[in-house]
């Protein structure tokens, strides 16, 4: 089966759907117009940007520029998880925290994948590295946002009570307890709803696309059951550490609550 | 238990600079001063919940001896404004203390009560009877009878000061009103610009 071609007309009409949803909104005074159409415009120019560079890279190959193409998308999500944060730890902790978190979980989950799993020849080739990491770091990086969201507004928020918690002579890790429980949740529900919908409510995207594409839907199946396991265990992970690093270091060495290392954006 | 003092060296926090203070087992110490001059600050310090310089002094024992936590159980802040973060009173004590409960007036199921009904005079009350069941051995009080009226006030004032004197707890207290001070005694500071004064 031979996959439709979809010409840039036809994606016209379904962004003309975007405008007039952005309109609506706008009328009925929602105030989301504004985000959702740089949102859009923006997953327009991104997409269309990294069709290039995927058709460039495919060609060369080789592994320096596939770890370039990495490094930027890893740089990328951990901006992004410090622009999601309300209140941000100062001092580069925000994006420092969020960074390594992800290298650390998504990138060896990604390489272990590829070398024992999958194994390609090259293991790096980046038909299969590049999406696999994309959809690692995407889903990592929405768990390390979620949940260093929640802990450190929740710890901002409940600074009263955790700091009655260390006069009672609770040491650092049960006065945030509940607080990093409560973090570790919201950054891995949406992986264990999205497990558990899957198929039944919703069809995964790359299966999907498999499908699309032409693979039996027996093979695209193996491939998401692989995916979403690879992609749960890297956003567990990152979320972990992301989790035990923030919670860390909203303490001192003498287990001071430090709320002035966060700021409000 | 053996009987210690609290001694201050040199605390600087805020506004306060190089306070010293001595305070002998079952003395009370009471802090008074304008708000805003302190006094909160101060015990804060003391308690090592925020960051200062100077030293602090369990009998002998030097605070940087020993970690944060086991220094905030012993020297123990009880705060103007106490927070409940699980379901039942219960839950926040070290240990039931259920003489104590009928002495501060209040009934023995109270440990048993979900924390959102307590009135703001009943959390006082057993914010204090909370940390006094930790076993703290000195005791920095902030306003423990803000929210209280004045025959529970005298009440709660009688079993804290008979608890610190038959206990040996040094206490800092910090007052507002003139004449729970001269009932609880003791010698009386008032924070006046960077230090503290005898009043």
């Amino acid at each position: 089966m031979d996959i439709i071609e979809l010409s840039w007309w036809q994606l016209a009409v379904a962004g003309a759907l975007v405008l007039l949803l952005a309109v609506c909104t706008h009328l009925a005074r929602l105030d989301i117009g504004r985000p959702l159409l740089i949102a859009a415009a923006r997953t327009m120019v991104q997409l269309a940007l990294i069709g290039l560079v995927l058709e460039a890279l495919f060609t060369v190959g080789s592994l320096p520029w596939i770890a370039l193409m990495a490094l930027v998308m890893l740089l990328v999500a951990g901006r992004e998880v410090m622009a999601r944060q309300k209140y941000r730890l100062t001092g580069g902790w925000a994006f420092g925290i969020g960074t390594v978190s992800m290298f650390v979980s998504a990138f060896s989950v990604t390489v272990l994948t590829l070398a024992a799993i999958i194994g390609p020849e090259p293991w790096y080739t980046p038909q299969y590295a590049i999406p696999l990491l994309g959809m690692l770091l995407g889903n990592t990086m929405t768990g390390v946002a979620l949940s260093l969201d929640r802990l450190t507004e929740s710890a901002w928020r409940q600074r009263a009570v955790i700091e009655n918690r260390l006069m009672l002579g609770q040491d650092w890790k049960q006065a945030i307890g509940d607080l990093r429980r409560e973090a570790m949740r919201s950054g891995m529900m949406p992986m264990i709803n999205a497990m558990a919908a899957a198929g039944i409510v919703s069809l995964p995207g790359m299966m999907t696309g498999q499908i699309l594409a032409g693979t039996p839907p027996a093979l695209a199946v193996k491939y998401q059951i692989l995916i979403m396991f690879t992609i749960t265990v890297g956003t567990g992970f990152g979320t972990v550490l992301a989790v035990s690093a923030g919670s860390r270091r909203l303490f001192d060495g003498r287990e001071r609550l430090r709320i002035d290392r966060l700021k409000a954006h | 238990m053996q009987l210690a003092r609290l001694e201050l060296q040199g605390l600087s926090v805020g506004g306060l600079v190089n306070v010293d203070l001595e305070v002998a087992p079952g003395e009370i110490v009471c802090l008074s001063g304008p708000s805003g001059s302190g006094k909160s600050r101060l015990l804060r310090a003391v308690a090592d919940l925020e960051p200062h310089d100077g030293r602090v002094l369990l009998g002998s024992v030097d605070r940087e001896s020993m970690t944060a936590h086991q220094w905030r159980r012993q020297v123990m802040l009880v705060p103007a404004e106490s927070q409940w973060w699980a379901d039942t009173v219960g839950e926040h004590f070290c240990r039931p203390v259920p003489e104590a409960l009928t002495e501060l007036d209040l009934p023995a199921e109270a440990v048993g009560w979900t924390v959102a009904r307590l009135s703001s005079g009943e959390k006082q009350r057993l914010a204090l009877l909370r940390a006094l069941s930790c076993r703290p051995l000195a005791l920095l009080l902030d306003e423990p009878t803000a929210n209280l009226d004045n025959e529970t006030t005298r009440r709660v004032e009688r079993w804290i000061t008979d608890w610190i004197r038959q206990h040996g707890l040094p206490a800092i207290w910090v007052a507002h009103d003139a004449g729970q001070i001269e009932r609880v005694g003791g010698r009386h500071y008032s924070i006046r610009g960077s230090c503290l004064e005898p009043a």
